[in-house]
């Protein structure tokens, strides 16, 4: 088991050094100034206060849609419509922030309840179809991303637009419902703390309580699940119904921390950043907050290093893919440690 | 003569650690039906998956046609000649007999698929070897036995001259399997080889000409069919090198707790694996199920556990109607279940030694309050099964994945047999565990079932189940063809003939079950 984590770690962390590597290459080829680009790429999102609040601020989505993933990823099943899940979450927290005046902590409170509501009902629908009729959840799950973007978008333009904006956006939400910036200059607000409390919850709850632990069973072998007496087919739709609500209030977060009234014309991509946070962190909850730092880190310089120097901000997806590529291929260094599995098993049996 | 094919010292192990062949040597004459022979988990599909090139071996080496190769994938072993008949069949149920046939070499006109070609030569091959298809019909339309052709066929239009065929007759009708070895015959006249994985021995002497006996990864034997008998070779198989000597008690039992009527179960492809079964099992004792493996075993443990429901009859546990219960239902009654896949049922490797200990009992209030799993309990109570139950661990966090095969079945063994149950359904409980393991279940079986469980044991293993059975009944193609109401007082030789289908008892004979 030890010999399995450190072999996981060393794995993620060759991957990115070798992601990294490249990155450089890439900058080396294209840019008049890689040293420059690359410095601003590794250092930029510390050489300011803003620059630093920018880079957590963006890691908070992260943190969600990581647990949003992670929490399926880890019943072996798939979640690919935590974008469209997030969208309504930020949909309903919305319509909360507009429609109602409220005292600030239960205005929050009730916002953030209609993100995870709505959230977790876009996720039921994919979970529901594969424990009753066995439909894939991935391709449920994605088609159901256009549904719910569609519905969000119908939702904001038709009852809570702002007629005298110019561009397509809600009505500002009500000062009560925001959850404040408490470090200016920067953005960031309350909903660090909400991050926090839900990466702890979500570790509780999966390797703390029966479901998480039925969750878990189902996940590293079904059949095992279903041998010992576990509902297979309730820890399905239980784990897709959990990741939609922690996905719809990545969605609300971001209306009440960040935006404050509704602007997205499209999914804002958290959800599938969410992907590559949950596989960085191999989907252990303690662990998101890292990766989705990790991500910010390196979103956050790529703007940097695309406003200051010649270089592109698209640049760190190759960063990304490579990294993911390198963390998912079974085979990746898989050379190395079935050697020593064989060797163990020769003393063993010598 | 020259050995067409010669597989050197091969040793395989999986990730997991399990040795699926140490040190194997097998080889096969040019022209020569060979068959490949043993019990499931033996390593005959692995040393094969390693000829077809879907596996590497981690030691040893392959000499095809007097050429040292290396076959790093199916499309290597195809070039060279190796043709694979898996056991699930790799056909496109939409396309026809053809079009499977020529996929992946297909003849063309222009980008197109030249449909009246792939018709032609499907028509031509199956002329050659007397294997009629219909080349226009769809797979999804045709019976078995012709999927089977055409598997054979795709084989030999790739160009196969060595053909693998795995446990080919287990989906087949008796009339499909007469064709089939005429087809098999018709090939090796051709000058083609073939390797016949089986586990029926009646075939095995009906079309071998050589034949290989695998146990526990190892080869234990190497014959020329004509000069051994079945029981010879059943012998090799199941390994009765030592009589296995049991202290037990006599048995004393109450009242029924298991009773099985008329169990019934067809497979998906239509085929009746379990046809009538009826026994019951009283608490008290050890019923012991013989058979040689593939016979309705698998598929009855599952129907009683609930991880299968059968297509007729019904089972009664404790005076309850249990058909086709669901397995929480079955555990809350007092069934446990040492599966025959201890690796796909009995355990989740990648959780801890804990964690799969307390998968049946969860839920209950001693380790868990408000959903709260007590993490004190649950360590309490793994390190109390693992003293008990003498599991070699580092320790109650260790992935199961960690341990060796025999401690992985004790970690099963002590879920199950802690949970007091009334039933016990075990299927092969010792299978690839070593000795000291073996040994320690046995007795566990046995006290279990003084203790007052009823316990049905079902083995390929004689010797298991003759030393541990007080009743004994043996399964064959999916029938009780005998019973016996003392273990000990049957021939390991007469329990042989009806194991292999060549002896049934009369309905008079049969002791009331």
């Amino acid at each position: 088991m030890k010999s399995e984590v450190g072999f996981e770690i060393l794995r993620t962390l060759v991957a990115i050094a070798v992601a990294l590597a490249l990155g450089y290459v890439i900058i080396y080829l294209v840019s008049e100034e890689p040293g420059y680009a690359f410095s601003t790429l590794v250092t930029g999102p510390l050489t300011s206060v803003r620059r630093f609040g920018n880079f957590i601020e963006m890691a908070i989505p992260l943190v969600f849609t990581g647990l949003a993933l992670s929490l399926v990823f880890q019943a072996s099943q798939f979640n690919i419509g935590a974008e469209g899940q997030l969208f309504l979450g930020a949909v309903a927290a919305t319509m909360v922030g507009i429609a109602f005046q409220l005292p600030p902590v239960i205005h929050v409170t009730l916002a953030l309840a209609a993100a995870a509501a709505a959230g977790a009902l876009g996720g039921a629908v994919p979970g529901l179809l594969k424990a009753r009729w066995g439909a894939n959840e991935l391709v449920s799950s994605l088609m159901l991303n256009y549904v719910y973007y569609r519905l969000g978008i119908y939702i904001i333009n038709y009852h809570f637009r702002d007629e005298r904006a110019g561009a397509m956006v809600s009505l500002r939400l009500a000062e009560s419902s925001w959850l404040h910036h408490f470090w200016p200059p920067t953005r960031l607000h309350g909903g660090l703390f909400i991050a926090i409390g839900a990466v702890l919850l979500t570790y509780v709850f999966l390797y703390h309580t029966r479901w998480g632990y039925a969750l878990r069973m189902t996940g590293i072998n079904a059949s095992f699940a279903a041998y010992s007496g576990i509902s297979v087919g309730s820890v399905i739709v239980y784990s897709q119904v959990l990741s939609g609500a922690v996905a719809g209030i990545a969605g609300g977060v971001e209306m009440l921390g960040i935006l404050r009234r509704f602007q997205w014309q499209m999914p804002p991509g958290y959800g599938f950043d969410g992907v590559i946070v949950a596989i960085l962190a191999r989907n252990h909850p303690l662990l998101v907050p890292v990766a989705a730092l990790f991500l910010a880190y390196l979103r956050t310089g790529a703007d940097i290093m695309a406003r200051e120097t010649d270089m592109t901000a698209e640049m760190v997806t190759v960063i990304q893919s490579v990294m993911i590529l390198l963390v998912t291929a079974q085979a990746f260094l898989r050379q190395y440690r079935h050697r020593a599995i064989v060797r163990a098993s020769r003393e063993a049996n010598a | 003569m020259q050995d067409l094919l010669r597989m050197e010292s091969i040793t395989k192990v999986y990730p997991n650690g399990v040795v699926a062949n140490r040190d194997v040597t097998f080889a096969v004459k040019p022209g020569e039906i060979h068959a490949l022979v043993g019990e499931n988990g033996a390593g005959k599909t692995t040393l094969m998956k390693i000829l077809f090139g879907l596996e590497q071996p981690d030691a040893g080496s392959i000499v095809y046609e007097g050429r040292h190769v290396r076959i790093p994938s199916p499309h290597a072993a195809i070039a060279m000649g190796i043709g694979m008949v898996h056991q699930h069949f790799m056909l496109a149920p939409s396309l026809t007999v053809a079009e499977n046939i020529v996929l992946g070499a297909e003849p063309r006109r222009g980008p197109f698929l030249d449909v009246q070609a792939a018709v032609e030569r499907t028509e031509q091959l199956a002329k050659k070897y007397n294997l009629p298809v219909d080349p226009r019909a769809r797979i999804r339309d045709i019976p078995v036995g012709m999927r089977q052709k055409v598997e054979i066929l795709k084989t030999l239009y790739r160009g196969a001259r060595l053909l693998v065929l795995d446990e080919p007759t287990a989906v087949l009708t008796p009339q499909e399997t007469v064709e089939l070895f005429a087809a098999l015959e018709n090939l090796k006249a051709h000058g083609h080889t073939i390797i016949f994985i089986s586990h029926k021995l009646r075939e095995v002497k009906q079309i071998s000409d050589r034949v290989t006996v695998m146990r526990r990864g190892q080869v234990v034997g190497v014959a020329r069919t004509a000069e051994v008998t079945e029981a010879d070779i059943s012998r090799m198989m199941v390994g009765r090198d030592v009589v296995l000597r049991i202290e037990k008690p006599p048995a004393n039992p109450t009242r029924p707790v298991l009773q099985v009527k008329d169990v019934r179960y067809r497979s998906e492809l239509g085929k009746e694996v379990l046809r009538g079964v009826t026994f019951s099992v009283r608490a008290g004792e050890i019923v012991g199920v013989a058979g040689v493996e593939g016979n309705g075993q698998l598929e009855l443990a599952e129907i009683l556990t609930g991880l299968r429901s059968a297509h007729g009859g019904t089972v009664i546990i404790d005076g309850v109607d249990a058909t086709n219960a669901p397995p929480h239902r079955l555990r809350a009654m007092g069934v446990s279940h040492i599966p025959e896949d201890r690796m796909t049922h009995g355990v989740a490797a990648k959780a801890t030694v804990e964690e799969n200990l307390i998968s049946d009992r969860f839920h209950r209030p001693r380790f868990q309050r408000f959903g709260v799993l007590r993490r004190k309990a649950i360590r309490d109570h793994s390190l109390e099964l693992i003293r008990q139950y003498d599991i070699r661990t580092p320790g109650p966090t260790a992935a199961v994945s960690s341990l060796s095969g025999g401690n992985i079945q004790k970690v099963i063994v002590a879920r199950e047999f802690s949970s007091e149950p009334k039933l016990i359904i075990a299927n092969q409980p010792t299978r690839g565990v070593d000795v000291g393991a073996a040994e320690f279940i046995h007795r566990q079986l046995v006290d279990a079932a003084r203790a007052g469980a009823a316990v049905l044991l079902i083995s390929a293993d004689l010797n298991e189940v003759m030393a541990l059975s007080d009743r004994l009944l043996v399964l064959y193609n999916g029938e009780i063809v005998a019973s016996f109401a003392h273990a000990d007082q049957v021939s390991e030789e007469e329990l042989g003939l009806y194991m292999l289908g060549l002896k049934r008892q009369a309905p008079s004979e049969a002791v009331a079950v």
